[in-house]
């Protein structure tokens, strides 16, 4: 503590040698022990750094908004150069991104390595709302880490079903299929004994020789004769043990009769091609991507395809 | 109140020391361990030592970017930090087995503050002259001369004292390559912060601090006094035998009335810590024993028995005092204290060495991918993702099997493979000194206990020793799930 000289003609305490300030209260008395230079110096140097600091940065507020301060400084500034400075980063792999083919990705690792993470970036910010955080989805929702898959699980095929959606209104390239409601055409009975034949394909029935008819009349062209469904078509494989709706007979009926229109929103117009294909390669990575099958572009050649169906 | 502060000050003004050269045994043993210590720090760096072409080829490196320390042909990664952990250990028990046999040695010839101060001190004999001439120019008014002698002084201080920073920071990357990138602007500006702290503390503390670092500073003398016993070498002055003290004439003119010491001060002169010894044991004496080879000396000259000032442990001085005779120096050694000490730092050491030579240079880690904990897969299969890593420690390129373990009809597939080709070995790739990650599927049949516990384990393929495995759990769906 600084101790002030004591001058002449001042009353001193005895006990500590200090001089008194003068004032009294009740006969206790004030002692003259002024603050340390050093914290004084440190008091009057933050109130110079207040008035420096006010005039160089935003700080007084005014009625529309505060003063700009003559560095010019704002937070939007910052976060705006931080931003264009993550951009600049990312540039060099989002161009090597938007130059590799969708189906090529995996030929380089280190891109391919950098679009699974970030792919598994963006999935938590554009699909968990549906597919859950794990990608294991729910009822009506898909688990991505399986190996069944409505449309095709190769990177071209989730890819487009990334790009167009599933029964996206107004939009012509969308994966579209529509399933009969069978609610008027089957009798109660019937309904039943085509639920029944479904169950088992997979086993969980025994064989119904009248759902069997009923199933080879109505739901092979989609399903396909032994029910192992069409991708081209998103018509399900029944003989599996994957159900998206549920596989007891109380959900198949319900599917049966109403039909089930799931959709997905159609990200090519919502999200740049880079995350597309970043969210493509991690949805194939989760362990049911299928390798790439040599292209087999359906609406491209239709003559080909006639040629050998025939 | 005034009076009491008038005569208690908090603060020591620094006496100058000016110790005097001295020549004798403890000397001699002295130059050697500060030549042998500053070799070893200066030129340790500099020793080549062929790795092959993926690991550095500096002898000792500690390469904090990529996480490795080099010695020799040892290669230590993070995950055996323990080794330096267990160096750290030995080196502390080792100045407990020190400090109990021959006190406080490590101050008096190892310590880097006594190795600096000393070298220190020969250059102020190089510029000023030994101790009278150093004390003469101590008082002396500025002047030409003394601003030249000064100057040049400390520039000789700066020198050597940068030549310490810069060598630190030697142990940390490349000698020669960051040798060039220092001196042309392009090394790390960590490189340059270091190298300008090291010098700073090394021309301070060796140049002006000296003996106020250990009286003052460092903790260790204070340990030491804890790890000290009466069996244990301390330097003394054997006051039974020199006092009173007295003249050589004294001394001829009446034998027998005057001890040994002929309060030649020689003792005090050379001390590096400007103490007296004869004042006793104290917290100043880092047990150089240069007061040993002055008095020795002395003795020499006036015809005397050497030893009025000696290596002596507290038992012994006892023990003359009532006439009888010290203990040899040797004996006072083993003890059962010291051999304990000894005991436990050399099974330290014994255990790491045999760990070191038994350790794998393949090492696996596996975790059980949380979200999902399962799959089911369309033919009822359940499938379990794990997220494995490989760590190839040698410097070559491997090939690593990973192999099931313990759970009955699995086959495992990596992100490069398929289910289609799954079996219970899969193949892996490990780039050299490099940590591989993998994904792992295994799938099961959905028909078995909830939880598995089951082992993954690395195999080295082309033909070298043990791998390792590593143990994890397989999940599948609960009843409804």
């Amino acid at each position: 503590m600084a101790k002030q000289p004591v001058h002449d003609g001042q009353r001193v305490d005895a006990p500590t040698g200090t001089a008194f300030v003068g004032h009294e209260w009740d006969g206790i008395e004030e002692l003259n022990t002024p603050l340390p230079r050093w914290w004084l110096w440190t008091f009057y140097f933050t109130i110079v750094w207040a008035i420096i600091y006010t005039v160089l940065y935003p700080a007084w507020p005014m009625i529309e908004k505060a003063t700009a301060g003559t560095l010019g400084w704002t937070s939007h500034g910052q976060l705006a150069a931080e931003m264009t400075a993550a951009n600049a980063k990312r540039a060099p792999l989002i161009n090597a991104l938007a130059a590799v083919p969708v189906e090529q990705l995996v030929s380089d690792q280190k891109v391919y390595q950098a679009a699974v993470s970030g792919g598994a970036a963006a999935f938590k910010v554009h699909c968990v709302q549906c597919h859950g955080s794990g990608a294991t989805g729910s009822k009506g929702y898909p688990n991505l880490n399986d190996d069944d898959w409505l449309w095709g699980g190769d990177i071209n095929a989730i890819h487009y079903t990334l790009t167009h959606g599933i029964r996206n209104p107004e939009h012509a390239e969308t994966r579209q299929s529509a399933m009969p409601q069978f609610d008027a055409m089957f009798k109660p009975a019937e309904l039943n004994a085509v639920v029944q034949h479904v169950q088992s394909l997979s086993g969980k029935a025994k064989p119904n020789a009248a759902g069997a008819a009923l199933f080879a009349t109505n739901c092979v062209s989609c399903h396909g004769a032994n029910g192992k469904g069409l991708r081209e078509f998103g018509a399900p494989n029944l003989t599996d043990n994957i159900w998206l709706y549920g596989g007891d007979a109380a959900s198949i009926k319900q599917t049966v009769r109403y039909s089930r229109q799931g959709v997905m929103p159609r990200w090519g117009d919502k999200l740049d091609p880079a995350t597309i294909k970043m969210l493509a390669a991690y949805v194939h990575s989760l362990g049911g991507g299928e390798a790439t099958v040599a292209a087999a572009p359906i609406a491209a050649t239709p003559a080909a395809a006639a040629t050998e169906a025939k | 109140m005034a009076d009491i502060e008038a005569d208690t000050f908090l603060y020591e003004k620094r006496k100058g020391v000016f110790p005097k050269s001295v020549d004798g045994f403890f000397r001699r043993f002295k130059w050697a361990i500060m030549a042998v210590t500053l070799t070893i720090y200066y030129a340790t760096p500099w020793i080549r030592w062929d790795r092959g072409p993926h690991a550095p080829d500096q002898a000792v490196l500690i390469d904090l970017a990529n996480r490795r320390f080099y010695m020799f042909n040892i290669e230590i990664w993070p995950h055996e930090f323990y080794y330096v952990a267990g160096m750290l250990v030995m080196a502390g028990i080792g100045l407990f087995l020190v400090t109990s046999a021959v006190g406080r040695a490590w101050c008096g010839y190892s310590c880097p503050q006594t190795v600096w101060t000393d070298l220190f001190q020969h250059v102020d004999r190089f510029i000023d002259g030994d101790r009278n001439a150093q004390i003469r120019l101590q008082k002396a008014p500025w002047g030409p001369q003394k601003i030249f002698k000064r100057l040049s002084k400390w520039s000789i201080y700066l020198f050597v004292a940068f030549w310490t920073g810069g060598a630190w920071i030697m142990y940390f990357a490349d000698a020669p390559t960051l040798t060039r990138d220092f001196w042309s602007g392009n090394a790390a500006s960590v490189a340059y912060a270091t190298v300008g702290v090291l010098t700073a503390t090394t021309f301070i503390f060796g140049g002006f601090m000296r003996e106020q670092v250990c009286i003052y500073m460092c903790p260790w003398p204070r340990i030491q006094t804890a790890m000290m016993d009466e069996k244990s070498l301390v330097v003394t002055y054997r006051e039974w035998r020199g006092e009173p003290r007295g003249s050589v004439k004294k001394a001829e003119a009446q034998p027998g009335s005057v001890g040994d010491c002929i309060d030649c001060n020689q003792c005090v002169a050379v001390c590096p810590t400007g103490i007296d010894i004869r004042e006793g044991p104290q917290i100043g004496c880092i047990t150089c024993a240069l007061c040993i080879d002055a008095c020795d000396n002395v003795m020499a000259q006036i015809g005397r028995p050497r030893g009025l000032i000696d290596y002596l442990t507290l038992d012994d001085v006892d023990t003359e005092k009532k006439g009888g005779t010290a203990h040899p120096t040797l004996k006072t050694l083993f003890r059962p204290r010291t051999l304990i000490y000894f005991g436990i730092w050399s099974a330290i050491g014994l255990a790491m060495l045999f760990t070191l030579g038994q350790r794998t240079r393949l090492d696996l880690t596996v975790q059980h991918d949380r979200n999902p904990l399962f799959v089911r897969l369309s033919d009822g299969t359940i499938r379990n993702n794990y997220t494995v890593k490989v760590r190839n420690m040698e410097t070559r390129d491997r090939e690593v099997s990973l192999i099931i373990k313990g759970l009955p009809g699995a086959v495992a597939w990596t992100q490069d493979g398929s289910r289609e080709n799954a079996s219970q070995r899969v193949k892996v790739k490990v780039s050299p000194d490099s940590v591989q990650k993998v994904r792992l599927f295994v799938a099961a049949p959905e028909a078995g206990p909830q939880r598995t516990d089951f082992e993954i384990g690395a195999e080295a393929l082309n033909g070298d020793e043990k791998g390792d495995s590593d143990s994890v759990r397989f999940e599948r769906p609960g009843a409804g799930q």
